[in-house]
C-alpha cells in the first residue's frame, strides 16, 4: 500500500523533529522516512529535508540512487522542499562549488562577509540563525491561516537566488532582501524550518498534508480573502 | 528583523530539572516536560537542557525526556553535558535534540567538533565555553568551572568557529549564580572576534540585565535559568521590556 507521505531520507538530516511535527498535524496519515525509490515514487506526497553541506548532500543522493525519484515527484506531487531540501533544488550551490538538482533555475551564494552589518552598523553573523519575519511575495494555499511576516525559525550560512521571481513565494530581510520560500505548480519550498517553528510552521505542515495542487483555484474560492 | 533570542536553560539531573549556584547547592525546579511545556508556551525562542547527571547510570533519562519534549515542543532544542565522542551526539539528535552543545570534550579532544560539524553540519554544533577573568585575560575551564586549562578564551572561540561550531555558549563563571549580570566585556570581545552567534549566560538576575547582555554585551541570544524557573520573571515579560528597551524580539 502507498504512503500518504513520504520524507526523503538521505543520511543528511535529522529527520526526526521533522516527522513529528508532521505527525502531529496529521496524525490520520501515515508518513514514513525513506530512501527507497519505490516508496517515495508511489507516496502521496513528499517532503525533502536536509541538512549539511550541498556537495555532501548531492553526493549522498547519487550514492542512494535517488535523484531521478526527487526530480519526478518534484513535477508530479505535492512537494515540501526544507533548507537544503529548498537549496539543491536549483542549478549550482556557491558551496563546495556544487551543482545540484537544477529543477528550478537560478544559484545558491553565501551571505557576503562585506553585506553583514545592520542599519546600526553592528556586525551580522553567519549563519543566520534564530526567529526571523517571513513576507509573502504572492498568495497561496501554503500560506494560509499565516500572518503577513509572521516569524519562522531559521538557520542557514547561503540562500538561493531564482533566476525567475515569479517562483518567490517568500521573503525575509539579513539586510538585504532574500528569497527565503519558492513556489511552481506542485512545489513549495522553504529556507525556515517549519517544524521548528512553533505554531506557525505546524500551521504551514498542516496545509501542505492538505495541499491539493491542481485545486489551488477552488482552494482560494474556499478561503476568500487568504488568496485574494 | 532577525530576533534576539531568548533561551530558558533546564539543569537536569537523575530525571529533575534543578538550580544551584555556582553548582552546589542544587534546588529542585521540577519537571523537565512540564517546563518545557510552560516554557514553550510562554514564547521561549529555543529550549537548552544540560545533563548534569555525575554518573553514568541515569544517563539515558535525558534522551527519554528530550523524546518527551520533541514530541510536542515545536521550537528548537539544544542538549549538553557529557558529550564524548560522535555516537552521544548522534543518540541526543536521534532523540529529538537540534542542537549539541560541547564543553570539556571540545577542549580533550578539538577534533571531536570538527567530526560532528563535518558529519551533522554546523547548524546543530554548538560549543560551550566556560570562562573566568584570570589576570588581565579571560582562561578557558573545564569540568563545571573546576579545571583551568590554560587557553585563552578570545583564541579558543577563535579556533572552535574556525573547527566548524555554529554557535557559541558562553558562560561566565565569575557571574554564573551571583545574579549581578553577564560578564559584558567577556561578552562583548567574544562577540566582537567571531562572525557566529553568540549566547550569553551566567549571571542574570533581572530583566535589565538580558537587556545589557544584548546591547551591551552584543549577544545574539541570551541564557538563563533561575529567573524563569521560580517565576521571578516571565518569559513574554522578559520579551516586552527588551522590545521596550530598543530589542527585536519574537513576541
Amino acid at each position: 500500500m502507498s504512503v500518504d507521505i513520504a520524507v526523503i531520507d538521505y543520511g543528511m538530516a535529522n529527520l526526526r523533529s521533522v516527522v513529528k511535527a508532521i505527525e502531529h498535524v496529521a496524525p490520520a496519515l501515515s508518513v514514513v522516512v525513506t530512501s527507497d525509490p519505490v516508496v517515495i515514487a508511489e507516496a502521496g506526497r513528499v517532503v525533502f529535508p536536509g541538512q549539511g553541506a550541498a556537495p555532501d548532500c548531492m553526493r549522498e543522493i547519487d550514492a542512494r540512487g535517488l535523484r531521478q525519484v526527487i526530480i519526478d515527484a518534484a513535477h508530479s506531487k505535492p512537494f515540501l522542499g526544507i533548507c537544503m531540501g529548498l537549496q539543491v533544488l536549483f542549478e549550482h550551490s556557491e558551496e563546495g562549488d556544487a551543482d545540484c538538482l537544477g529543477i528550478l533555475p537560478g544559484t545558491v551564494q553565501r551571505f557576503p562577509h562585506e553585506a553583514m552589518v545592520d542599519s546600526a552598523g553592528d556586525k551580522l553573523k553567519v549563519p543566520h540563525m534564530g526567529w526571523n519575519n517571513v513576507h509573502q511575495a504572492a498568495p497561496h494555499p501554503m500560506w494560509v491561516g499565516i500572518e503577513e511576516g509572521a516569524r519562522f525559525y531559521f538557520v542557514h550560512s547561503y540562500f538561493v537566488q531564482p533566476t525567475s521571481p515569479d517562483v518567490i513565494a517568500g521573503f525575509s530581510h539579513y539586510p538585504f532582501p532574500f528569497t527565503c520560500a519558492v513556489a511552481t505548480d506542485n512545489i513549495f519550498a522553504v529556507q525556515f524550518h517549519p517544524e521548528k517553528s512553533g505554531n506557525d510552521g505546524l500551521t504551514l505542515l498542516g496545509n501542505f498534508v492538505t495541499w491539493n495542487p491542481g485545486e489551488t483555484e477552488s482552494a482560494c474560492d474556499m478561503t476568500g480573502a487568504a488568496c485574494a | 528583523m532577525l530576533a534576539k533570542r531568548i533561551i530558558p536553560c533546564l539543569d537536569v539531573t537523575n530525571g529533575r530539572v534543578v538550580k544551584g549556584t555556582n553548582f552546589v547547592e542544587l534546588k529542585d525546579a521540577g519537571d523537565p516536560v512540564e517546563i518545557a511545556r510552560r516554557y514553550n508556551d510562554e514564547g521561549a525562542d529555543e529550549l537548552t537542557f544540560l545533563d548534569i547527571t555525575a554518573s553514568s547510570d541515569n544517563r539515558d533519562l535525558i534522551l527519554h525526556i528530550i523524546e518527551a519534549v520533541a514530541s510536542e515542543v515545536f521550537i528548537p532544542l539544544t542538549v549538553g553535558g557529557g558529550v564524548r565522542v560522535v555516537a552521544d551526539i548522534q543518540r541526543l539528535l536521534n532523540a529529538g535534540a537540534d542542537k549539541v552543545s560541547i564543553n570539556t570534550s571540545a577542549v580533550t579532544n578539538p577534533q571531536l567538533v570538527k567530526d560532528a560539524s563535518d558529519r551533522y553540519g554546523n547548524q546543530c554544533i554548538v560549543v560551550a565555553i566556560d570562562s573566568k577573568r584570570v589576570g588581565d585575560h579571560w582562561e578557558v575551564f573545564t569540568h563545571g568551572g573546576r579545571t583551568a586549562t590554560g587557553l585563552n578564551a578570545i583564541e579558543w572561540a577563535r579556533k572552535m568557529e574556525a573547527y566548524g561550531a555554529g554557535e557559541l555558549l558562553l558562560t561566565s563563571m565569575d557571574r554564573d549564580g551571583t545574579k549581578s549580570g553577564f560578564d559584558l566585556e567577556l561578552t562583548r570581545a567574544i562577540s566582537d572576534a567571531v562572525d557566529i552567534p553568540i549566547i550569553a549566560s551566567g549571571g542574570v538576575g533581572n530583566l535589565q540585565h538580558l537587556v545589557d547582555g544584548v546591547k551591551e554585551g552584543r549577544a545574539d541570544a541570551v541564557l538563563a535559568a533561575s529567573i524563569f524557573h521560580f517565576s521571578e520573571h516571565g518569559i513574554e515579560e522578559a520579551k516586552r521590556y527588551m522590545k521596550q528597551h530598543g530589542i527585536e524580539v519574537r513576541l
